[in-house]
C-alpha cells in the first residue's frame, strides 16, 4: 500500500515537473505575448494541480493535507484573475495579437532548442 | 439590484461566512489553548464587523446557493482543464506552424453577475483560452487555437454554467 502510494505520487511529481517545464519552454517558444499567457496557463493548472497532488499522496498527517488542498484552490481562483488582469491591461494598452499564422518575422523559429 | 437592501441583513450568510472563517482559523492554527482560541474569535468577530460595515456580506460573496450543483460542474471542468492541457502541451513541443492564435468576441448567455464571473473564470482556467473582457454579454477571449473557439462556441460550458444557478 505504501509503495504503491510512493509510486502514485512519484508518478504526479514527474508529469507536473514536466508540466511545468512545458510550460517554460512555451513562454520561449510562443510568438506574441498573449501566446505566450496561454503556455503559463499550463504551468498554473495542472502543473501545480500534480504536483501538490504528489504532495497530498505523501503526507501522513491530515491537517497539512488541508493545508495542501487550501493552496490548490487559492492557486486555481488566483491564477485566472491574474492572467485576465495581465490580459485586460496589455489590450487596452493598445498590443494586438498576432492573428491567423504564425509571424512572419521568421526570428521566431525553434533553433535554439 | 433591488433587492440589495434585505440582501445583506439575511442571516444564512452571516452563518456560513462565521463557519468558513473559523474552520479557516482553525486549519492554519491548529491551537486549542485558550488565549489563542478567544484571540481566535476575537479576529473573526472583528472581520465579520467589518465585512458587515462594508456591506459585503450577500450572495455574491457567499454563493451557498450554488453549492450544491457545484461539485459535479467542477468534476466536468477538471476534466476540461485536463484535455485542454494536454492540447497546449502538445502545441509547445510540436513548434509554431500548429497553432492560430484568435482574438474573438463571444455571447454569453449568463444572466448574473456571479455566473459570469464563474464563467469567464473557467474559461481563463483552461489552458488555450483566455478572457479578456467582458462588456454586458459581450465576452472578448483569445484563443492559441482557433478549434477552442468553435468549442466555446458550441456553449457546452455556458450551458452548464447556467444550470449552476437554477
Amino acid at each position: 500500500m505504501s509503495l504503491l502510494l510512493d509510486i502514485s505520487s512519484g508518478l504526479c511529481l514527474l508529469i507536473g515537473c514536466f508540466l511545468c517545464l512545458s510550460g517554460g519552454v512555451g513562454i520561449l517558444r510562443f510568438p506574441d505575448f498573449y501566446t505566450r499567457m496561454h503556455a503559463v496557463s499550463v504551468t498554473d493548472t495542472l502543473g501545480a494541480g500534480l504536483v501538490l497532488l504528489g504532495l497530498m499522496l505523501q503526507t501522513p498527517d491530515g491537517l497539512v493535507l488541508i493545508k495542501l488542498i487550501l493552496i490548490l484552490v487559492f492557486t486555481l481562483f488566483i491564477n485566472p484573475s491574474a492572467s485576465h488582469a495581465l490580459a485586460k491591461a496589455a489590450l487596452h494598452n493598445g498590443l494586438s495579437p498576432k492573428e491567423g499564422r504564425r509571424a512572419d518575422k521568421g526570428g521566431n523559429t525553434s533553433s535554439k532548442l | 439590484m433591488t433587492e440589495k437592501n434585505n440582501r445583506s441583513f439575511v442571516p444564512s450568510h452571516k452563518l456560513s461566512l462565521l463557519l468558513t472563517l473559523a474552520l479557516f482559523w482553525w486549519i492554519n492554527s491548529n491551537y486549542s489553548n485558550p488565549l489563542l482560541l478567544s484571540l481566535g474569535a476575537a479576529s473573526i468577530m472583528l472581520v465579520l464587523y467589518i465585512a458587515q460595515k462594508m456591506d459585503v456580506i450577500d450572495q455574491e460573496s457567499q454563493p451557498i446557493h450554488l453549492s450544491a450543483k457545484l461539485p459535479s460542474y467542477i468534476v466536468w471542468l477538471a476534466k476540461e482543464v485536463v484535455l485542454s492541457n494536454i492540447s497546449v502541451v502538445k502545441h509547445i513541443w510540436s513548434g509554431n506552424s500548429g497553432i492560430s492564435p484568435t482574438l474573438t468576441t463571444i455571447d454569453t448567455r449568463q444572466c448574473t453577475d456571479i455566473s459570469k464571473v464563474i464563467y469567464a473564470n473557467s474559461i481563463t482556467l483552461t489552458p488555450g483560452t483566455v478572457a479578456i473582457d467582458l462588456i454586458d454579454d459581450q465576452l472578448t477571449v483569445h484563443a492559441l487555437d482557433k478549434a477552442d473557439i468553435d468549442t466555446l462556441k458550441t456553449g457546452e460550458m455556458d450551458s452548464r454554467v447556467r444550470e449552476l444557478e437554477n
